[in-house]
């Protein structure tokens, strides 16, 4: 495949397996992302997320399977792949006692970027950080180091950009300024692989979703699609003290319902008002969600 | 099965050039302070074993008078000292800490690059460095030559040895606090024992034998000769110094492959 050509994946993953020791990371892994598409790859800490991550930039190398990035193969060609792939990790990673200028001129030039002064300015322009730029990055606040991250990410204007866990741990406002510059990656069309636990950031940013558990993906589809195929159209939320909770989903288990814990209440997905006359009156009816789809798939409570 | 027209090659300057960026651009930030250590500490050394014991007990050694012999000794000392240690610490708070190097290898950099790059930059500061204690020495009478312009690049080739094998120790250890171990079994004795402060023809025989196997033996004798004359011995000197170097350059690509890639 001629690599000037436009890829239709730029990411294609096939039966991947990584083990660390005993414990299995990724299991069976098989994901395609199409270009130009955002993928939320959502899943619970220890899905196997961070491995995936790892594996795609040639830190990590897969103990078997078919891995190719932007029509290389890897490991093999990572170092190819990673030219033209812009990673914004999960951990903060910059040089605090340098400049924010100085971090973008090296991360420019760990990338071969010809133009260095031009692609400074365009990524300091995007984090907002221009009045900044001679600041050293320690004096920065938390949500102005996130934009950075991001920023030194593109720096090389890249075809694929990886997202690992962008927002995590930020207050909700940094949150949104990061999600408004994933939003304008993807309306520039860039493909972007997401990694996260947040199903808003995943529902919100994502075109397509893929469920990771226990290192493979275990449901994809769009986020409609997910919630219709896998919790229906309604939700029933029952509030009360523990042993009446208890009572309702034992009732929701006999009627075939799937029911999860939702904080002070039993969530009953896929039910029905007519039909499903156990569920009482008082109970609040909500229109399915992600994070019913999630915690049903997953098992594990939704952030 | 995809072809790979611009596929990149090992060891390329350009990545080599950018890693080394980066460590420029942070060492900005403390030059100062090493520069005055680099200055002082040699210095101190001078003075308490130069003028303590050379005007006291040892006057002369080998011909030479034995704060000239000192002199060209400490610069083994300032080269393992700013070489092995800034690169084990430095090393392991890189990738455990700041996670630096996950950020490079995020990039079109490899281990072999990464490895490279930093050897490179600290072996050129250590060579630097080092020189300082013989510019002390000419305030202590020390006369210059020209072979002396030889000891930034015999210091570099050594540097280049130690720095690699601060990185091969970074990349083996899990803790931090191992490089107690490190420092107590192989850079002290290494140094003690490098003609420094006394002449080796002085030790038990063994120990004689052991310090031909010593690079910081090794490079005392070489800056010794730049300072008061070459022998044809140098060569081979310098030669396993090369070969030093690119050894544990190797062991230290190996060592931090392990760590880094997963």
């Amino acid at each position: 495949m001629p690599l000037d050509l436009p890829l239709e994946c730029p990411i294609r993953l096939s039966n991947v397996f990584k083990s660390f020791g005993s414990i299995r990371a990724v299991d069976g892994l098989d994901l395609d992302v199409p270009a130009g598409s955002c993928l939320g790859l959502l899943g619970p800490n220890g899905a196997g997320k961070s491995t995936t991550m790892r594996l795609l930039t040639g830190q990590a190398i897969a103990d078997s399977g078919d891995l190719e990035v932007l029509g290389f193969e890897l490991p093999k060609q990572s170092k190819s792949a990673r030219a033209r792939m812009g990673l914004v990790p999960q951990l903060d990673n910059l040089d605090v006692d340098v400049s924010v200028e100085e971090n973008l001129k090296v991360s420019a030039r760990l990338y071969r970027v010809k133009d260095i002064p031009a692609a400074v300015d365009r990524a300091l322009d995007l984090a907002r950080l221009t009045d900044r730029r001679k600041d050293a990055v320690d004096e920065l606040s938390g949500g102005m180091r996130r934009r950075m991250l991001l920023a030194r990410g593109l720096i090389h204007d890249p075809d694929l950009i990886l997202l690992d866990e962008p927002t995590v741990g930020l207050d909700p406002q940094i949150r949104t300024q990061i999600w408004t510059l994933i939003d304008d990656l993807r309306s520039r069309g860039k493909t972007v692989l997401m990694s996260t636990h947040y199903i808003e950031e995943a529902e919100r940013l994502a075109d397509d979703i893929a469920v990771m558990a226990h290192g493979k993906i275990i449901a994809r589809g769009k986020p409609s699609d997910l919630v219709t195929e896998f919790a229906g159209e309604l939700t029933a939320e029952v509030y009360g003290p523990p042993d009446r909770l208890t009572e309702v989903r034992a009732l929701a288990d006999a009627e075939g319902l799937r029911s999860r814990p939702a904080g002070p209440a039993v969530a009953i997905v896929g039910a029905d008002r007519d039909r499903h006359t156990f569920i009482p009156p008082e109970a609040v009816w909500r229109a399915a969600s992600l994070e019913d789809v999630f915690v049903l798939l997953t098992g594990e409570e939704a952030e | 099965m995809s072809k790979d027209p611009d596929r990149m090659r090992r060891l390329e300057p350009a990545a080599i050039a950018g890693v080394m960026s980066r460590e420029i651009a942070n060492f900005r930030t403390f030059w100062k302070a090493t520069a005055f250590s680099s200055l002082l500490e040699p210095t101190i050394y001078l003075l308490a074993f130069g003028l303590g014991l050379g005007t006291t007990i040892v006057t002369n050694v080998e011909g030479v008078d034995y704060i000239e012999f000192v002199g060209t000794g400490i610069v083994a000392t300032a080269v393992i000292f700013a070489s092995a240690l800034p690169s084990m610490f430095g090393t392991f708070i890189k990738y455990r800490f700041q996670r630096t190097y996950d950020a490079i290898l995020a990039a079109p950099v490899d281990v072999e690059e990464l490895v490279t790059a930093e050897v490179l930059w600290i072996a050129m500061r250590a060579g630097f460095f080092g020189c300082f204690p013989i510019l002390v020495c000419f305030f202590f009478g020390l006369s210059p030559t020209w072979g002396m312009l030889l000891i930034p690049f015999f210091g570099f080739v050594t540097a280049c040895g130690f720095a690699a094998f601060g990185m091969a120790v970074a990349g083996t250890v899990s803790k931090i606090d191992q490089f107690n171990y490190v420092t107590t079994v192989v850079i002290t004795p290494l140094f003690l024992v490098a003609g420094t402060f006394f002449p080796i023809n002085q030790l038990p025989e063994g120990f004689q034998i052991a310090a031909q196997f010593n690079p910081l033996y090794q490079l005392v004798e070489l800056v010794r000769g730049a300072a008061f004359g070459f022998e044809t011995v140098d060569i081979l000197r310098l030669l396993g110094l090369i070969v030093f170097s690119l050894v544990l350059w190797r062991i230290a690509i190996h060592q931090l492959t392990k760590r880094l890639i997963d």
